[in-house]
């Protein structure tokens, strides 16, 4: 009877499963970082450009610079990341026929 | 972890998922400072709505011109301490 509980209570169920949790809560922590990041960045270096002189609300012009801006930044996100991954996997193939 | 009662297959596999991860967050943190670098060099003016003419080539001429003055400055200070060595040998 008491054996029955505690095999039934340790929850044995699926290894796969548990397994597949942890890395999906590994996966997303890491996504959440990244988008924070990106967001932090985007919201400095936006304000910086859009917002010269901070007024009692943010004009329309504000608003259309920022809205562009924001767009601008993700695009110059995805420039940077396909020239450094296209410059790492350059290199690590040029190391790869320099061993051999 | 110890709570989750892995087997040590398991426990091994998820390290090496660990490893691949801290690997790809580390080069998402280069490109996250890369962005911000060469987005205060190359974007000067007002953002419009698409780059203005050369930006986009100059943030893709910007990471790689920053890789190779790296890789330089790497060669540099090689070349500095085989110079020192070779007035010690000479010297002694």
């Amino acid at each position: 009877m008491s054996d029955f509980f505690k095999s039934a209570s340790v929850p044995r169920l699926d290894a796969a499963a548990q397994k597949e949790a942890v890395m999906n809560s590994i996966r997303s922590e890491i996504a959440l970082v990244n988008a924070q990041e990106l967001m932090n960045k985007t919201n400095e270096k936006c304000f910086a450009k859009c917002v010269l002189k901070p007024g009692t609300s943010l004009s329309s012009s504000e608003e259309t610079c920022l809205a562009r801006c924001m767009d601008r930044y993700m695009e110059a996100f995805n420039v940077v990341s396909r020239s450094y991954t296209q410059r790492i996997s350059k290199e690590s193939n040029q190391m790869r026929e320099g061993t051999l | 972890m110890d709570q989750f009662h892995f087997d040590d297959a398991t426990k091994k596999e998820i390290s090496t998922f660990l490893e691949r991860e801290q690997a790809q967050a580390r080069i998402n943190n280069q490109i996250q400072s890369f962005t911000s670098m060469c987005w205060d060099k190359c974007i000067t003016g007002t953002p419009g709505s698409r780059f203005a003419r050369g930006e986009e080539a100059c943030l893709a001429n910007c990471v790689e011109r920053f890789l190779d003055s790296s890789l330089f400055m790497v060669g540099q200070i090689q070349q500095q301490q085989q110079q020192l060595q070779r007035a010690q040998g000479a010297s002694s």
